[in-house]
Protein backbone atom coordinates (compact mmCIF):
# COMPACT_ATOMS: atom_id res chain seq x y z
CA UNK A 1 0.00 0.00 0.00
CA UNK A 2 2.50 2.49 0.52
CA UNK A 3 4.00 2.10 -2.70
CA UNK A 4 0.88 4.19 -3.69
CA UNK A 5 3.18 7.14 -2.64
CA UNK A 6 6.33 6.55 -4.98
CA UNK A 7 6.38 6.84 -8.33
CA UNK A 8 8.62 4.60 -10.31
CA UNK A 9 8.86 6.00 -13.54
CA UNK A 10 12.86 7.12 -14.76
CA UNK A 11 13.69 6.14 -11.51
CA UNK A 12 15.32 2.32 -11.15
CA UNK A 13 15.96 1.42 -7.22
CA UNK A 14 19.04 1.16 -7.04
CA UNK A 15 20.07 4.54 -8.49
CA UNK A 16 17.45 5.84 -6.05
CA UNK A 17 19.12 3.84 -3.36
CA UNK A 18 22.27 5.22 -4.23
CA UNK A 19 21.55 8.90 -3.84
CA UNK A 20 19.55 8.37 -0.41
CA UNK A 21 22.21 7.03 1.18
CA UNK A 22 24.47 9.98 -0.05
CA UNK A 23 21.82 12.32 0.94
CA UNK A 24 22.30 10.63 4.03
CA UNK A 25 25.27 10.41 4.51
CA UNK A 26 26.10 14.28 4.09
CA UNK A 27 26.07 17.30 5.88
CA UNK A 28 23.97 19.46 6.66
CA UNK A 29 25.61 22.54 5.59
CA UNK A 30 27.13 20.80 2.55
CA UNK A 31 22.82 19.71 1.73
CA UNK A 32 21.86 23.33 2.55
CA UNK A 33 24.56 25.02 0.54
CA UNK A 34 23.49 22.91 -2.57
CA UNK A 35 19.43 24.00 -1.92
CA UNK A 36 20.71 27.28 -1.86
CA UNK A 37 22.29 26.94 -4.89
CA UNK A 38 19.38 25.28 -6.98
CA UNK A 39 17.66 27.51 -9.33
CA UNK A 40 13.87 27.14 -9.04
CA UNK A 41 13.47 25.25 -5.98
CA UNK A 42 9.78 23.74 -5.97
CA UNK A 43 7.09 24.92 -3.73
CA UNK A 44 6.46 21.80 -1.48
CA UNK A 45 4.37 20.77 1.28
CA UNK A 46 5.51 18.00 4.52
CA UNK A 47 3.40 15.14 4.78
CA UNK A 48 5.21 14.09 7.35
CA UNK A 49 7.01 16.80 9.13
CA UNK A 50 10.21 15.57 10.70
CA UNK A 51 10.58 13.18 13.46
CA UNK A 52 12.76 11.29 15.59
CA UNK A 53 12.46 8.12 16.37
CA UNK A 54 14.96 5.10 17.69
CA UNK A 55 16.24 2.10 15.22
CA UNK A 56 17.90 -1.03 16.48
CA UNK A 57 21.45 -1.23 14.68
CA UNK A 58 22.02 -4.66 14.30
CA UNK A 59 26.10 -5.99 13.66
CA UNK A 60 27.46 -9.64 12.60
CA UNK A 61 30.79 -10.96 14.41
CA UNK A 62 32.90 -12.12 11.48
CA UNK A 63 31.87 -12.60 8.26
CA UNK A 64 29.63 -15.37 9.11
CA UNK A 65 28.82 -15.08 12.67
CA UNK A 66 24.65 -14.96 14.04
CA UNK A 67 23.58 -10.88 13.74
CA UNK A 68 23.41 -9.46 17.39
CA UNK A 69 22.05 -6.23 18.40
CA UNK A 70 24.65 -3.16 19.03
CA UNK A 71 22.48 -0.42 20.23
CA UNK A 72 19.97 1.97 19.35
CA UNK A 73 20.37 5.05 17.58
CA UNK A 74 18.66 8.21 16.94
CA UNK A 75 17.25 8.49 13.05
CA UNK A 76 14.81 11.29 11.82
CA UNK A 77 12.60 10.29 8.93
CA UNK A 78 10.52 12.99 6.68
CA UNK A 79 8.17 12.67 3.52
CA UNK A 80 7.84 15.90 1.25
CA UNK A 81 5.50 16.16 -1.31
CA UNK A 82 6.73 18.81 -4.03
CA UNK A 83 4.66 20.76 -6.20
CA UNK A 84 4.89 18.58 -9.18
CA UNK A 85 2.96 15.89 -7.09
CA UNK A 86 5.95 13.24 -6.50
CA UNK A 87 6.88 12.88 -2.53
CA UNK A 88 10.16 12.73 -1.65
CA UNK A 89 11.36 10.70 1.54
CA UNK A 90 14.30 11.45 4.12
CA UNK A 91 15.81 8.91 6.51
CA UNK A 92 19.13 10.18 7.78
CA UNK A 93 20.46 9.03 11.29
CA UNK A 94 20.99 11.69 13.72
CA UNK A 95 18.53 14.05 15.21
CA UNK A 96 18.82 16.99 12.34
CA UNK A 97 15.53 17.56 11.06
CA UNK A 98 16.55 20.32 8.66
CA UNK A 99 19.15 17.66 7.07
CA UNK A 100 16.34 15.36 6.81
CA UNK A 101 14.00 18.07 5.64
CA UNK A 102 16.32 18.82 2.85
CA UNK A 103 17.30 15.11 1.93
CA UNK A 104 13.49 14.48 1.43
CA UNK A 105 13.15 17.09 -0.56
CA UNK A 106 16.63 16.24 -3.13
CA UNK A 107 15.06 12.73 -3.07
CA UNK A 108 11.70 13.82 -4.41
CA UNK A 109 13.39 16.21 -6.81
CA UNK A 110 16.17 13.62 -8.33
CA UNK A 111 12.47 11.08 -9.21
CA UNK A 112 12.26 13.52 -11.77
CA UNK A 113 13.29 12.42 -14.92
CA UNK A 114 14.35 16.31 -16.35
CA UNK A 115 16.33 17.45 -13.55
CA UNK A 116 17.56 14.24 -12.31
CA UNK A 117 20.97 14.13 -14.62
CA UNK A 118 21.75 17.33 -13.88
CA UNK A 119 21.06 17.18 -10.16
CA UNK A 120 23.60 13.84 -10.44
CA UNK A 121 26.23 15.53 -11.48
CA UNK A 122 25.71 18.71 -10.15
CA UNK A 123 24.67 17.76 -6.40
CA UNK A 124 24.93 14.03 -5.55
CA UNK A 125 28.60 13.80 -7.39
CA UNK A 126 30.42 16.19 -5.09
CA UNK A 127 28.79 15.07 -2.24
CA UNK A 128 29.42 11.54 -2.81
CA UNK A 129 33.31 12.68 -3.73
CA UNK A 130 33.50 14.78 -0.61
CA UNK A 131 32.46 11.57 1.26
CA UNK A 132 34.86 9.36 -0.03
CA UNK A 133 37.81 11.62 0.34
CA UNK A 134 36.68 12.36 4.05
CA UNK A 135 36.05 7.92 4.88
CA UNK A 136 39.96 8.08 2.95
CA UNK A 137 41.61 10.71 5.44
CA UNK A 138 40.10 8.58 8.02
CA UNK A 139 40.98 5.40 7.03
CA UNK A 140 44.36 7.15 5.93
CA UNK A 141 45.11 8.34 9.97
CA UNK A 142 43.68 4.78 11.33
CA UNK A 143 46.68 3.18 9.06
CA UNK A 144 49.49 5.23 10.71
CA UNK A 145 48.65 3.83 13.80
CA UNK A 146 48.02 0.68 13.07
CA UNK A 147 49.71 -2.05 15.12
CA UNK A 148 50.35 -5.36 14.12
CA UNK A 149 49.91 -8.63 16.22
CA UNK A 150 51.75 -11.97 15.48
CA UNK A 151 50.54 -14.86 17.26
CA UNK A 152 53.42 -15.97 18.58
CA UNK A 153 54.09 -20.16 18.90
CA UNK A 154 55.07 -20.90 22.87
CA UNK A 155 55.28 -24.74 22.65
CA UNK A 156 52.99 -24.59 26.42
CA UNK A 157 50.38 -27.10 24.60
CA UNK A 158 52.42 -29.42 22.44
CA UNK A 159 54.33 -31.07 25.51
CA UNK B 1 2.07 3.55 -11.97
CA UNK B 2 -0.78 5.40 -10.73
CA UNK B 3 -0.49 7.85 -7.81
CA UNK B 4 -2.87 9.08 -5.19
CA UNK B 5 -1.79 12.36 -4.06
CA UNK B 6 -1.63 11.63 -0.02
CA UNK B 7 -3.20 14.21 1.98
CA UNK B 8 -1.17 15.57 5.55
CA UNK B 9 -1.95 14.21 8.67
CA UNK B 10 -2.08 16.02 12.64
CA UNK B 11 -0.17 18.97 12.26
CA UNK B 12 1.39 18.02 15.57
CA UNK B 13 1.18 14.43 16.03
CA UNK B 14 1.44 13.88 19.27
CA UNK B 15 0.09 16.42 21.20
CA UNK B 16 -3.06 16.54 18.71
CA UNK B 17 -3.58 12.44 19.53
CA UNK B 18 -3.18 12.79 22.95
CA UNK B 19 -6.29 15.69 23.00
CA UNK B 20 -8.31 13.17 20.56
CA UNK B 21 -7.33 10.52 23.15
CA UNK B 22 -8.91 12.73 25.55
CA UNK B 23 -12.06 13.41 24.28
CA UNK B 24 -12.33 9.93 23.41
CA UNK B 25 -11.77 9.08 27.49
CA UNK B 26 -14.61 11.30 27.84
CA UNK B 27 -16.84 9.94 25.55
CA UNK B 28 -16.23 6.41 26.52
CA UNK B 29 -17.02 7.49 30.44
CA UNK B 30 -19.93 9.15 29.49
CA UNK B 31 -21.77 6.68 26.89
CA UNK B 32 -24.22 8.60 24.76
CA UNK B 33 -22.15 12.01 25.32
CA UNK B 34 -21.14 13.86 22.16
CA UNK B 35 -17.98 15.34 22.33
CA UNK B 36 -15.93 16.86 19.58
CA UNK B 37 -12.00 15.76 19.17
CA UNK B 38 -10.00 17.96 17.25
CA UNK B 39 -9.68 16.78 13.40
CA UNK B 40 -6.72 17.01 11.11
CA UNK B 41 -6.50 19.54 8.54
CA UNK B 42 -7.11 17.68 5.69
CA UNK B 43 -8.71 14.07 5.21
CA UNK B 44 -9.82 11.64 2.52
CA UNK B 45 -12.84 12.15 1.11
CA UNK B 46 -14.85 8.76 2.60
CA UNK B 47 -14.02 9.57 6.51
CA UNK B 48 -14.99 12.03 8.72
CA UNK B 49 -13.16 14.86 10.77
CA UNK B 50 -13.99 12.55 14.03
CA UNK B 51 -13.64 9.44 12.10
CA UNK B 52 -9.80 10.43 10.76
CA UNK B 53 -8.74 11.67 14.30
CA UNK B 54 -9.43 8.82 16.21
CA UNK B 55 -8.00 6.64 13.59
CA UNK B 56 -4.76 8.53 13.52
CA UNK B 57 -4.78 8.79 17.76
CA UNK B 58 -5.92 4.96 18.18
CA UNK B 59 -4.38 3.04 15.02
CA UNK B 60 -0.68 2.01 14.64
CA UNK B 61 1.41 -1.40 13.56
CA UNK B 62 -0.14 -3.37 15.99
CA UNK B 63 -3.75 -3.23 15.60
CA UNK B 64 -4.57 -4.52 12.22
CA UNK B 65 -7.87 -2.68 10.83
CA UNK B 66 -10.96 -4.04 8.53
CA UNK B 67 -11.92 -1.01 6.66
CA UNK B 68 -15.50 -1.50 4.41
CA UNK B 69 -17.70 0.92 2.46
CA UNK B 70 -17.64 2.83 -0.45
CA UNK B 71 -14.87 4.63 -2.03
CA UNK B 72 -12.26 3.77 0.42
CA UNK B 73 -8.81 3.28 -1.94
CA UNK B 74 -7.85 7.04 -0.59
CA UNK B 75 -8.46 6.44 2.83
CA UNK B 76 -6.49 3.38 2.82
CA UNK B 77 -3.72 4.64 1.49
CA UNK B 78 -3.39 7.78 3.62
CA UNK B 79 -4.09 5.80 6.70
CA UNK B 80 -1.03 3.23 5.69
CA UNK B 81 0.75 6.16 5.21
CA UNK B 82 0.00 8.20 8.77
CA UNK B 83 -0.74 5.62 11.16
CA UNK B 84 1.29 2.63 9.55
CA UNK B 85 -1.49 0.41 10.48
CA UNK B 86 -1.91 -2.90 9.00
CA UNK B 87 -5.45 -4.70 6.86
CA UNK B 88 -6.80 -7.45 8.18
CA UNK B 89 -8.59 -9.56 5.45
CA UNK B 90 -11.48 -10.85 7.58
CA UNK B 91 -13.49 -8.59 10.30
CA UNK B 92 -12.72 -10.89 13.22
CA UNK B 93 -8.67 -10.57 12.93
CA UNK B 94 -9.09 -6.63 13.70
CA UNK B 95 -8.50 -5.13 16.17
CA UNK B 96 -10.40 -2.01 14.64
CA UNK B 97 -13.18 -2.31 12.10
CA UNK B 98 -13.81 1.17 10.41
CA UNK B 99 -17.00 0.75 8.08
CA UNK B 100 -17.29 4.02 6.39
CA UNK B 101 -21.29 3.78 5.86
CA UNK B 102 -23.22 1.69 7.83
CA UNK B 103 -25.26 0.12 5.16
CA UNK B 104 -21.78 -1.89 4.71
CA UNK B 105 -21.55 -3.55 7.91
CA UNK B 106 -21.69 -7.14 8.13
CA UNK B 107 -23.49 -9.25 11.00
CA UNK B 108 -21.77 -8.49 14.05
CA UNK B 109 -21.03 -12.05 14.78
CA UNK B 110 -18.20 -11.92 12.31
CA UNK B 111 -16.32 -9.46 14.42
CA UNK B 112 -13.69 -10.66 17.34
CA UNK B 113 -15.99 -10.77 20.89
CA UNK B 114 -12.50 -11.46 22.53
CA UNK B 115 -12.50 -14.32 25.03
CA UNK B 116 -13.04 -14.21 29.15
CA UNK B 117 -9.56 -14.64 29.78
CA UNK B 118 -8.71 -11.45 27.50
CA UNK B 119 -11.89 -9.52 26.86
CA UNK B 120 -9.51 -6.56 25.15
CA UNK B 121 -8.89 -8.73 22.55
CA UNK B 122 -12.21 -7.81 21.11
CA UNK B 123 -12.85 -5.97 17.69
CA UNK B 124 -13.92 -2.17 18.09
CA UNK B 125 -15.96 -0.59 15.85
CA UNK B 126 -15.65 2.67 14.56
CA UNK B 127 -18.69 3.50 12.81
CA UNK B 128 -19.83 6.79 10.19
CA UNK B 129 -23.16 7.63 10.47
CA UNK B 130 -25.43 10.21 9.21
CA UNK B 131 -26.16 12.03 12.29
CA UNK B 132 -25.61 11.95 15.97
CA UNK B 133 -28.03 13.58 18.79
CA UNK B 134 -28.06 13.73 22.49
CA UNK B 135 -31.27 14.16 23.98
CA UNK B 136 -33.33 11.69 21.95
CA UNK B 137 -33.66 8.39 20.67
CA UNK B 138 -32.14 5.47 22.08
CA UNK B 139 -32.09 5.04 25.89
CA UNK B 140 -28.68 4.08 27.80
CA UNK B 141 -28.30 2.99 30.98
CA UNK B 142 -25.31 1.74 32.86
CA UNK B 143 -21.77 2.43 34.24
CA UNK B 144 -21.25 6.00 33.93
CA UNK B 145 -24.80 6.94 33.42
CA UNK B 146 -26.96 8.90 36.02
CA UNK B 147 -29.51 7.17 35.50
CA UNK B 148 -30.48 7.74 31.79
CA UNK B 149 -29.23 8.72 28.72
CA UNK B 150 -30.77 9.09 25.34
CA UNK B 151 -28.77 9.50 22.07
CA UNK B 152 -30.31 9.10 18.68
CA UNK B 153 -28.01 7.60 16.28
CA UNK B 154 -29.19 8.37 12.34
CA UNK B 155 -28.91 5.28 9.68
CA UNK B 156 -28.26 2.01 11.70
CA UNK B 157 -29.93 -1.03 11.18
CA UNK B 158 -33.04 -2.36 13.87
CA UNK B 159 -30.89 -5.39 13.15
CA UNK B 160 -27.87 -3.96 14.61
CA UNK B 161 -29.14 -3.13 18.06
CA UNK B 162 -30.17 -6.51 18.26
CA UNK B 163 -26.84 -8.11 17.16
CA UNK B 164 -24.78 -5.87 19.42
CA UNK B 165 -27.31 -6.60 22.54
CA UNK B 166 -26.74 -10.39 22.18
CA UNK B 167 -22.39 -9.63 21.88
CA UNK B 168 -22.61 -7.72 25.09
CA UNK B 169 -24.67 -10.69 26.75
CA UNK B 170 -21.26 -12.38 26.89
CA UNK B 171 -20.00 -9.79 29.10
CA UNK B 172 -17.10 -9.60 30.08
CA UNK B 173 -16.74 -10.46 25.81
CA UNK B 174 -18.36 -8.10 23.35
CA UNK B 175 -18.41 -5.49 21.34
CA UNK B 176 -17.15 -1.44 22.20
CA UNK B 177 -18.49 0.89 19.34
CA UNK B 178 -17.77 4.35 18.51
CA UNK B 179 -20.07 6.22 15.99
CA UNK B 180 -18.77 9.00 14.26
CA UNK B 181 -20.87 11.83 12.04
CA UNK B 182 -19.20 14.66 10.87
CA UNK B 183 -16.88 16.59 13.88
CA UNK B 184 -19.06 14.27 16.30
CA UNK B 185 -18.53 11.52 18.34
CA UNK B 186 -20.41 9.58 20.60
CA UNK B 187 -19.40 5.89 22.46
CA UNK B 188 -21.23 3.13 23.38
CA UNK B 189 -19.25 0.63 25.57
CA UNK B 190 -20.12 -3.10 26.03
CA UNK B 191 -21.26 -2.21 28.99
CA UNK B 192 -24.17 0.08 28.77
CA UNK B 193 -27.60 -0.98 27.79
CA UNK B 194 -29.96 0.25 25.11
CA UNK B 195 -33.69 0.45 25.08
CA UNK B 196 -36.22 2.25 22.78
Amino acid sequence: MPTATVQTDSTDIAARQRWMAVLARADSAELEAAWAGLADKPAYRLLRKPEVGLVMARGRVGGAGGAFNLGEIAVTRCAAQLAGGRTGFGYVAGRDVRKCELAALFDGLLQDGARQSQLLAGVIAPLAEAQARRKAATQGDAARTKVNFFALERGEDGK
Amino acid sequence: MSQIALKAGFDDSVHDSQRVFRALLDAMARPGRIVTPPAPPELPAALHPATAAVCLALLDFETPLWLAGPDVAEARAWLAFHAGCPFAATPDQAAFALVTDVAALPALGGFALGSDEMPERSTTLLLQVGHLAAGQGKRLSGPGIDGTALLAVDGVAAAFWAERAAACALFPRGLDVIFTAGAALAALPRTTQVED
